[in-house]
C-alpha cells in the first residue's frame, strides 16, 4: 500500500525547543558534541530492510530499524521512543506479507503521515507450510510465508522498491540513489551466482535438512534444498523421550543430512540426536534478524552468504 | 514386552539415559541416606545455587567452555560445603544454618558475576544438562564419580556413618572426625555437580533424596536402607523413562515423579514408619 506523499515538508521545530531537546540528548548520552541533524530519517521495521535501505540511501540520510539486530521480531514490544522515531520519520519501510503484525497499529498510533513502503508488495508469495510448530504467533494472514528476503531475486525486488521510494521522497538525490542501487543490485547478483556455484558441489539428493524455524521456504525454492520441520517440537520446555525418538526416526526416514534445530534449548541434546540418527548438526542460520555489527551476518549480503555456506558445508559430503 | 524393551533396543539415547540413571542411583542413594540421617535433606537444592558463582567465574575466565563451567561449579560447591562444614565444627551453630548462610552468599555473588558480563547466555541452562542428552563424557563422568563414591564409602564407612549419626561420640573416642566430614562433603559435591552437569538439577537432587527418604520408611538399619534406596532410584529411573517415552512427558520430571510416587507409597505402607502399618501394629497391641 502506498499512501499519498505528505502535502508539505515537515515543519521546522521552534529553535528554542530544539535547543532544549539537544541539551536533553547531551545530558542523556554524555556526548561531547551534538550530532549533526541528518538530511532525512528512514525507519525500517527490522534489521534486514534497514541494511538494504542503508545500501541505497543517499549520503546524510539516517536509517534505523525498529527491531534491531539479534532481536526477534515476533516478540518485539514497541516503546514510546519507537513511536517518536516513527513520528519524526521521512519514510517508513516494512516487509509486509504479515511479517510485522504490530506495525500498522504502531504507525497509526505514532501519527506518521508519510509513505508506508511495503517492500514485498508485488511479489508472488509462497504459502507457509502450515507446520509452524514452534509456538509463536506470526499472525500472518492466510498463512503466507513472509520471509521472502531469503530469495536473492526477491531481495532485488525489495531493493528496487526501496530505491524508488527514496527517489520519490528525495527527488533531487535521484541520480545518487540510482547509481547506488545499480551497484548494490549487481553485488547481490554476483553473490547469488557465486553461492549457486558453491551449492552445485552438493548433489541434489543430499540437500535435505531439518530446520526448526520455518523461515527458509524461499531459500529452498530458489536453491533447490528440501527443508523439513521437526515434527512435534512445539515447545521450548524440556522435551520428552517420545519427541526425541520421533525426531530421530524422522531424520532416518527422510534421509536428512543436517539438522538446524534452534529451539531445542540444550545444544548437547541436538548433538546426541544428530549423532544417533546419522545426521550433522548444522550451525546457526539467520532468519529474521541480522547479527550485531561485527557478527557473522551483520549485513544482508553477509547473512545470505553465511546461510548458504553453512548449509553447503553441513549438507556436503 | 515391546512396551518395555523396544524403546531401549531401538534408541541409543534411551540406553544412555538408563545407564546414567542407574549409575546415579547407585552412587548418590547412599549419600542421600547419610544426608537424611544428618537432617540435611535440603542441602542438594542449596548446592544447585551454590555452584553459580564458580560457573560464572569459569565463564568470565574461559568463556563458553563446559569443562571450565563444571570445574568452577565444583570448586564453588566445595568452598560452600567446606565453609559451612568448618563453621559447623568450629562453632555451636547447626549445619543447616551455616549451609543456608553460605549458599545464599554464593548465590548473590553468582548473580553479581553473571550480570558483570551482562550477557544473555543462560549459564544455568548450559551447566544443567538433560537426561536425554547424555553423551560419552557425561556418562563417563557419572560412572566415574559413582565408582569413586562406592570405593570411598567402602573404605571409610564406619567413620562416615559415625560422623553422620553422632559426631560428638566420634570425636570423644579420638576418631578421624574432620577427615570423615571432609570426605563426606567432597563426595556430596562431586555427586551433585557431576549429576547437575549431566542430567540437570531436578534429576540430581531428586534421585539423591527421594529414594533415601522413601527407604527410611521400610528399614531401620543403614546398609539395607542404602541398598533399598539405590534399588528404588534405579527402578524409578527405568519406569520414568518408559513413562516419558509412552506419554510424551518430559523425562526428568517423569523420573523424579515416579520417585515421588514411591515415596508416597512408602509413607502409607512402609513397614517401619508407614502410617498404615503403625496403625495395624497399634491395634494388634491393644487386642493382644
Amino acid at each position: 500500500m502506498m499512501f499519498p506523499p505528505p502535502d508539505s515538508t515537515l515543519p521546522m521545530r521552534p529553535p528554542r525547543r530544539c535547543w532544549l531537546l539537544g541539551m536533553l540528548a547531551l545530558g542523556a548520552a554524555g556526548a561531547p558534541r551534538a550530532q549533526p541533524t541528518p538530511a532525512g530519517r528512514v525507519v525500517a521495521s527490522f534489521s534486514v530492510l534497514a541494511d538494504m535501505a542503508r545500501e541505497v540511501a543517499p549520503a546524510g540520510v539516517e536509517v534505523t530499524a525498529l527491531v534491531g539486530p539479534d532481536t526477534d521480531a515476533h516478540v518485539f514490544k514497541p516503546s514510546p521512543a519507537d513511536g517518536r522515531r516513527l513520528a519524526q520519520a521521512d519514510l517508513v519501510l516494512v516487509n509486509g506479507l504479515g511479517f510485522e503484525g504490530w506495525i500498522e497499529r504502531l504507525v497509526r498510533a505514532s501519527g506518521y503521515r508519510g509513505t508506508l513502503v511495503v517492500a514485498a508488495e508485488g511479489l508472488k508469495a509462497r504459502r507457509g507450510s502450515g507446520a509452524h510448530g514452534h509456538g509463536h504467533g506470526h499472525g500472518h494472514a492466510h498463512d503466507v510465508d513472509p520471509h521472502a528476503w531469503h530469495d536473492p531475486a526477491h531481495a532485488r525486488h525489495y531493493v528496487t522498491r526501496i530505491a524508488e521510494a527514496l527517489a520519490a521522497r528525495w527527488p533531487d538525490r535521484a541520480a545518487e540513489i540510482a547509481s547506488r542501487r545499480a551497484d548494490y543490485l549487481s553485488r547481490i547478483e554476483a553473490l547469488d551466482r557465486r553461492l549457486r556455484e558453491r551449492l552445485a558441489a552438493v548433489p541434489r539428493e543430499q540437500r535435505r535438512a531439518i530446520v526448526s524455524h520455518d523461515a527458509f521456504g524461499y531459500l529452498g525454492a530458489a536453491y533447490g534444498i528440501d527443508f523439513f520441520a521437526p515434527q512435534g517440537w512445539n515447545t521450548h520446555s524440556e522435551p520428552s523421550a517420545a519427541t526425541v525418538a520421533r525426531l530421530i526416526r524422522q531424520i532416518r526416514q527422510q534421509q536428512v543430512r543436517a539438522i538446524f534445530v534452534e529451539n531445542i534449548s540444550d545444544p548437547r541434546l541436538v548433538e546426541r540426536i544428530a549423532r544417533e540418527a546419522g545426521a550433522r548438526v548444522g550451525g546457526t542460520l539467520f532468519s529474521d534478524a541480522l547479527s550485531r555489527p561485527g557478527g557473522p551476518a551483520d549485513s544482508y549480503l553477509k547473512m545470505f552468504e553465511h546461510n548458504v555456506t553453512t548449509l553447503a558445508q553441513a549438507l556436503g559430503a | 514386552m515391546d512396551t518395555w524393551l523396544q524403546p531401549f533396543v531401538e534408541f541409543a539415547f534411551m540406553r544412555r539415559a538408563l545407564v546414567a540413571t542407574l549409575a546415579l542411583a547407585l552412587g548418590s542413594a547412599p549419600i542421600g541416606c547419610l544426608l537424611v540421617l544428618r537432617r540435611m535433606s535440603l542441602v542438594g537444592d542449596a548446592m544447585s545455587h551454590a555452584v553459580l558463582p564458580g560457573a560464572a567465574a569459569g565463564f568470565l575466565l574461559a568463556g563458553m567452555s563446559l569443562p571450565a563451567l563444571s570445574l568452577g561449579g565444583f570448586v564453588a560447591g566445595l568452598v560452600v560445603a567446606l565453609g559451612a562444614g568448618f563453621v559447623t565444627r568450629a562453632t555451636p551453630q547447626r549445619e543447616d544454618a551455616s549451609f543456608a548462610a553460605f549458599y545464599l552468599t554464593a548465590l548473590a555473588l553468582g548473580v553479581l558475576l553473571v550480570s558483570l558480563r551482562g550477557s544473555q547466555v543462560d549459564l544455568m541452562h548450559l551447566l544443567f544438562g538433560s537426561v536425554l542428552a547424555v553423551d560419552d563424557a557425561a556418562l563417563l563422568q557419572i560412572a566415574g564419580v559413582t565408582t569413586l563414591t562406592l570405593w570411598a564409602l567402602a573404605l571409610a564407612w564406619r567413620p562416615l556413618l559415625l560422623e553422620s549419626c553422632d559426631p560428638g561420640f566420634l570425636r570423644s573416642v579420638g576418631g578421624p572426625g574432620a577427615a570423615a566430614h571432609l570426605a563426606f562433603l567432597v563426595l556430596l559435591v562431586a555427586n551433585l555437580v557431576s549429576a547437575f552437569q549431566a542430567l540437570g538439577t531436578l534429576m540430581a537432587v531428586g534421585l539423591m533424596m527421594l529414594p533415601a527418604a522413601a527407604a527410611r520408611f521400610w528399614v531401620a538399619r543403614i546398609v539395607p536402607m542404602c541398598a533399598l534406596a539405590a534399588a528404588i532410584g534405579a527402578g524409578a529411573g527405568a519406569a520414568g523413562l518408559l513413562l516419558s517415552y509412552h506419554t510424551e512427558l518430559p523425562s526428568g520430571p517423569c523420573i523424579v515423579l515416579v520417585c515421588g510416587a514411591f515415596y508416597l507409597l512408602s509413607v502409607l505402607l512402609g513397614r517401619r514408619d508407614g502410617i498404615l502399618p503403625r496403625r495395624w501394629r497399634a491395634r494388634l497391641h491393644y487386642t493382644a
